[in-house]
């Protein structure tokens, strides 16, 4: 496998769609332990970065993920617009000037982790976006990707698992207890990018 | 005389002119600008609007900033980190109105970035 700048692009696309047609999803999950402005926040951010990239001419797919990390960071008022910011910044660092192959991927996404950890000051487990990536990491790590899909089954069991933290992160964390048997909308809103990671890699696996 | 300059960061801009009304019924002198709500106007924080309140609000005695929940701190560093800003302070964990204010007070007089970061923490609030 190898991500390409058309993959790349077409992930924030995928990604775009998904989030436009979840965003009630996302702002349900968010009102119910959050602020309610996560479903919003990521479809616009999305549109902002589609449009982005639509009008720039690209040679390496780091370059595609910087313009991402920057529309983020100046256009999502939340704490996703920081945090996916980071981890867009920190992916696109380590991609720089290099082959995009499985193990360049699952680098790039363990340096988004350690930059959104540093930037939320929390760790893994803790009822936020970090499980979700950790899960994409580990599955990168130890399995061939000859089923990209799979990614989708592992992170949607992740999201099903923040149910029963209490969380100690953000917004949520003023619930204290009564943040328990929710999703989190973070978790949530990283699933949707990583299946649509995922489809750009089955298409991609199929051709 | 030259004062630390104080920049108060909001998800709402309603609550940081609110709170700039606040100190300037008592505090004149000190420069003192606010970084409230999103680009758009709406409830979230901007890292270019931050940028541009402490840029405004910048000295030789430097710049103190207080912001009110988590994720204004990680527009604030970013704010910071990504304009290599020096001199800028960012009250970690501070309440936004008590901190602000004494902030205020004591850059009236007088008071170096450091003193004020000590002073504003008899106000310490609750990690979140």
């Amino acid at each position: 496998m190898e991500l390409t700048v058309d993959m790349a692009i077409n992930w924030m696309e995928i990604a775009r769609d998904k989030y436009k047609e979840n965003k009630e999803t996302l702002t349900m999950l968010d009102q119910a332990i959050g602020d309610g402005d996560h479903g919003i926040n990521m479809a616009r951010g999305y549109q902002a970065v589609v449009e982005k990239i639509a009008e720039t001419e690209y040679d390496h797919p780091a370059d595609v993920l910087k313009s991402v990390a920057m529309t983020l960071m100046a256009k999502v008022g939340g704490a996703s617009g920081p945090l996916y910011g980071t981890a867009f910044m920190n992916m696109s660092m380590v991609m720089k000037g290099k082959t995009v192959d499985q193990k360049v991927l699952k680098e790039a996404i363990d340096h988004a982790i350690t930059g959104m950890k540093q930037r939320g000051k929390s760790e893994i487990g803790e009822k936020t976006l970090l499980d979700v990536w950790d899960q994409v990491s580990s599955y990168l790590d130890s399995e061939d990707l000859s089923e990209p899909k799979e990614i989708i089954e592992v992170c949607q069991a992740v999201v099903e698992d923040t149910k029963q933290i209490q969380a100690t992160k953000g917004r949520a964390s003023y619930l204290n207890e009564r943040s328990i048997g929710h999703e989190d909308p973070g978790s949530m809103s990283s699933f949707y990018l990583f299946e649509a990671l995922a489809e750009v890699l089955e298409k991609e696996a199929t051709v | 005389m030259e004062y630390v300059g104080v920049v108060i960061i909001s998800h709402s801009s309603k609550l940081a002119e609110g709170l700039l009304e606040l100190i300037r019924q008592v505090i004149k002198d000190v420069p003192v600008a606010t970084a409230g709500g999103t680009e758009d106007g709406e409830i979230g924080t901007s890292m270019e609007k931050i940028h541009e309140a402490i840029s405004s609000v910048m000295s030789e005695k430097g710049v103190i900033a207080l912001y009110d929940l988590g994720s204004a701190r990680m527009n604030a560093e970013m704010a910071v980190e990504f304009n290599q800003l020096e001199n800028v302070t960012i009250a970690n964990g501070i309440p936004l109105v008590e901190g602000s204010y004494v902030a205020a007070v004591e850059s009236s007089i007088g008071k170096s970035r450091e003193e004020i970061e000590e002073a504003i923490q008899k106000v310490k609030q609750m990690e979140i």
